[in-house]
């Protein structure tokens, strides 16, 4: 299925300002994940799924040093953990991994419902560049990483457990990692 | 994940989220985004392409400093194959697995590797350290 870049497509295909946001000359629009999945929930029989709409102006702090100078938080929610850990479940499993950097990319596992993992497992790069940070460290775009990435399983079907439980626990390990800026990786 | 990227922000910390899903990410509204237009399980690049993985990281991280008022997307040029085909196959199928309670091994050896480790103690619970 994949198949090479599209030669065209690195130049330039942002096209002007729309109220404030960009908009993408692709061939087919982005697809409609919320109608689309709401529509899939209603077929299973689900309680009507309440999508986060936030209409306010988000909390916005600029970067206080150049990247070649900040220290980096990667998260992400592709299901991501190391051999040797627990792996997760599929119903809203809200716990935490915390991977260490330096973790060898081939000790790399996935365990989620909603995506196909193929890719994701021949190279979790895909969907947690952990490997692709280490790189940008190295030439110094980036000053380093976190002393581990932390990472969950994302499905949780409740906002709300994911706004008062795995938010907040997430934030609080940015913290005690002291990162300067923070990389969220969903799939 | 907009939800942590928002906690994250008003505790001082600049947060950038990737997305490869455009109207998910602009309800949820996140301080900065960056807007991959591949399919799900592909939201840092493609497998085993070191550079063009590298090249989106690159065009993600320049959000940092090229985005400067709150809720702005990034909209990162690049793309997943000449014509979007992707996206009719897409419309077709569905991968979901079923929401099953129990731990969801890649490979029966990670089981018994986990499970040696952490005899006694629950297996869903809190942070693991590798």
């Amino acid at each position: 299925m994949a198949v090479g870049l599209f030669p065209g497509a690195r130049r330039g295909r942002l096209l002007a300002v729309e109220r404030g946001k960009r908009v993408l000359s692709g061939v087919v629009e982005p697809i409609a994940y919320i109608q689309r999945l709401t529509r899939m929930y209603e077929h299973l029989g689900y309680p009507a799924y309440q999508w986060v709409r936030n209409d306010d102006r988000p909390p916005f702090v600029p970067l206080s040093k150049p990247l070649a100078e900040c220290r980096l938080g990667l998260i992400a929610s592709g299901g991501i953990y190391a051999a040797g850990q627990v792996a997760f479940h599929f119903k809203d499993d809200t716990s935490i991994r915390a991977i260490p950097r330096e973790a060898p990319i081939a000790s790399l596992r996935t365990a989620h419902f909603a995506y196909d993992q193929a890719d994701a497992r021949a190279d979790p790069n895909c969907v947690f560049p952990l490997g692709t940070l280490r790189g940008l460290v190295a030439e110094g775009v980036l000053g380093e990483l976190a002393s581990h990435a932390y990472t969950f399983m994302g499905g949780i079907y409740s906002a709300r457990r994911v706004q008062e439980e795995v938010a907040p626990a997430l934030v609080q390990r940015l913290i005690d990692e002291r990162v300067d800026i923070a990389l969220l990786v969903p799939v | 994940m907009g939800l942590a990227a928002r906690q994250a922000e008003a505790a001082g910390i600049p947060a950038l989220c990737m997305s490869s899903a455009l109207d998910i990410t602009r309800s949820v509204n996140p301080p900065r985004a960056a807007f991959l237009d591949f399919p799900l399980g592909h939201t840092t690049g493609k497998a085993n392409e070191p550079g063009l993985q590298r090249a989106i990281m690159l065009e993600a991280l320049d959000a940092f400093t090229s985005l400067r008022e709150p809720g702005q997307v990034k909209l990162l040029p690049f793309r997943w194959d000449e014509d979007d085909s992707w996206k009719r196959a897409m419309e077709r199928s569905d991968a979901r697995l079923p929401r099953v309670g129990t731990p969801q091994y890649q490979c029966d050896e990670d089981r018994a590797l986990a499970e040696g480790a952490r005899e006694g103690s629950c297996p869903v619970c809190g942070v693991e350290e590798a």
